[in-house]
């Protein structure tokens, strides 16, 4: 067991944690945030994968997903403020 | 240089569960954002700074691979304070109100339908 | 253990855990939310899989594009799902036969990773050595490091040079997919009805409260990221022949900075920048570029999309022009459709 595969393993927890809180919410907020969190951990996730398989690709869907991430926020946040949620 | 990296690495790891575990279980939204925006941030600094090493360690060329993992950690550095504003911001505009202790039980009957 | 065994069995489990998840939500917005959980770590299982470029797409498409065009049409539908009705015997049973019938399947199929299963045998080794319809080059024997172009006798990506040579038909014909879609949804709802005062699209493009507009955080530091967005996807679009990526993925990436622009700055910011006659040129001239190529590697001499025939002198690198000029087409088209679909559903003035 070596320790890139003990963080992986460890965020990857983290991700379950942060997935069960998007499942429970309560609030649209909590959810949001926990997808963010999530998508950050899988950025994590994906750049130490990328060296426990020695491929340095991995860290070009590490900057995509990062990306990602932050727009996929915005526009839930906007939809959000459009007004057309209602819990 | 490999005992650093093991331990930035397994730190990274302890930091971003731990974050995660605060997001799972503080009592309200306000409270998740504290864990979620600033573990996260550090979480990723540990574990690519770990990488950073681990790299420069076994190969010690390819300049590409540490600026990539260098872009990810500013891309993240940048975006997740900024996307937890964004989030904090709105709930609050939203009218969201702040957990407190007394407020709970009136929460709860919000929160239930 | 193996480790990428162990984390792949993990992933698989957190990926069913989230379908799941997101089929039991009533509330709607939550499944667009579990459903972009779910396709971040189907991209995380490709790329555990070592299947990069399927990773790219899946990332590009399924977290990014898909989750922005499903809350469009959730700002058309509401946001609560229809409740009750709809649990049904005979579906039941009729879904549980078909999947005893898969895992039936599945139990003949080759072992994961066998090197002997029929799929490595037939015509994988062609392609890995990429030795099909090339042009024997006199000058240099085809076995020197350094003879042919940057890339030596081989594309590094293999799924690029299936995508843009060997399959360099399909491709076209799926860019014209793309283009007609696109083309359908600009005849389809060419007159949008404006449906009644209040309703706010999902930019908001003036219409809502001053004091609901972004903050300037989100404004500063979203500005500045649409740059870097572009400069990646170029990264993206160029160095499909070396790393993961190509046309499709660069185009969603390019598509996404501009909508990252309309959801801060709102639409009417965004068509100064880029007008929409641009937008409407460029995913014709994309398909007219992959076409173009074609026909003028016609005019060289060769087969269409026989990109050898551009330089016979280089073929090699006259194969990399001709896949960059290929997927240069494709990444215009991709990003131009995404464009005008967003654009499109939004509603709104025209």
């Amino acid at each position: 067991m070596n320790a890139e595969l003990l963080a992986a393993l460890l965020v990857l927890g983290g991700a379950l944690l942060a997935g069960i809180r998007s499942v429970l919410g309560p609030t649209f907020y909590d959810r949001v945030l926990a997808v963010n969190v999530f998508g950050t951990k899988a950025v994590m996730l994906l750049a130490i994968i990328g060296f426990i398989g020695d491929r340095s690709g991995f860290l070009d869907i590490a900057i995509l997903y990062g990306l990602i991430n932050f727009i996929a926020t915005v526009a839930l946040l906007r939809f959000v403020e459009s007004g057309r949620y209602s819990s | 240089m490999e005992m650093i990296s093991d331990g930035l690495l397994l730190l990274g790891g302890f930091v971003a569960f731990s974050g995660a575990l605060g997001v799972l279980r503080m009592p309200d939204f306000y409270s998740r954002l504290h864990p979620a925006g600033t573990a996260d941030t550090l979480a990723q600094l540990l574990v690519i700074g770990g990488l950073v090493l681990r790299h420069l360690d076994s190969t010690g060329d390819s300049l590409l691979v540490v600026g990539k993992l260098i872009a990810i950690s500013v891309l993240l550095m940048v975006t997740t304070p900024t996307a937890t504003h964004a989030i904090s911001r709105a709930a609050h505009l939203s009218g969201l109100a702040p957990w407190t202790r007394r407020s709970t039980d009136l929460e709860e009957q919000e929160e239930s339908p | 253990m193996d480790p990428v065994l162990l984390l792949d069995v993990l992933l698989l489990i957190l990926a069913v855990l989230a379908a799941v998840a997101a089929m039991l939500q009533r509330d709607l917005l939550g499944s667009v939310m579990l459903m972009g959980i779910y396709s971040l770590l189907m991209a995380v299982i490709w790329a555990n899989l070592f299947a990069m470029d399927v990773s790219f797409t899946e990332a590009s498409v399924g977290a990014g594009a898909a989750t922005v065009l499903l809350l469009m049409a959730l700002t058309r539908i509401g946001t609560r799902e229809r409740s009750g009705g709809d649990h049904s015997l005979p579906a039941l049973v009729l879904v549980v036969l078909t999947g005893v019938v898969l895992l039936y399947g599945t139990s003949e199929l080759p072992r994961f990773g066998d090197p002997q299963a029929p799929a490595q045998l037939h015509i994988a080794p062609h392609y890995l050595a990429q030795d099909i319809g090339k042009v024997s080059d006199s000058a240099t024997p085809p076995n020197s490091p350094h003879g042919e172009g940057d890339f030596g006798h081989h594309v590094p990506n293999t799924v690029t040079a299936v995508l843009a040579s060997y399959r360099g038909y399909d491709t076209m014909f799926e860019t014209a997919v793309i283009f007609s879609a696109g083309m359908c949804l600009l005849l389809l709802l060419r007159p949008i009805p404006r449906r009644s005062p209040e309703t706010v699209t999902i930019d908001e493009s003036g219409s809502t409260s001053h004091q609901k507009s972004e903050s300037v955080v989100l404004r500063t530091i979203g500005g500045m990221l649409i740059p870097y967005i572009l400069v990646f996807g170029f990264y993206v679009q160029m160095h499909g022949e070396i790393g993961p990526g190509g046309g499709f993925q660069a185009g969603v990436l390019v598509a996404a900075a501009f909508i990252l622009h309309s959801l801060l700055f709102g639409r009417t910011a965004t068509d100064r920048w880029l007008p929409r006659w641009l937008v409407d040129l460029a995913m014709s001239l994309g398909v007219l570029l992959y076409a173009g190529t074609g026909v003028a590697c016609m005019a060289m001499g060769g087969h269409f999309l026989d990109y050898s025939a551009l330089d016979r002198v280089h073929p090699a690198e006259a194969e990399a022009l001709g896949m960059t000029l290929v997927e240069a087409g494709v990444g215009l088209t991709v990003a131009s459709v995404v464009l005008t679909i967003v654009r499109k559903v939004q509603g709104g003035t025209r």
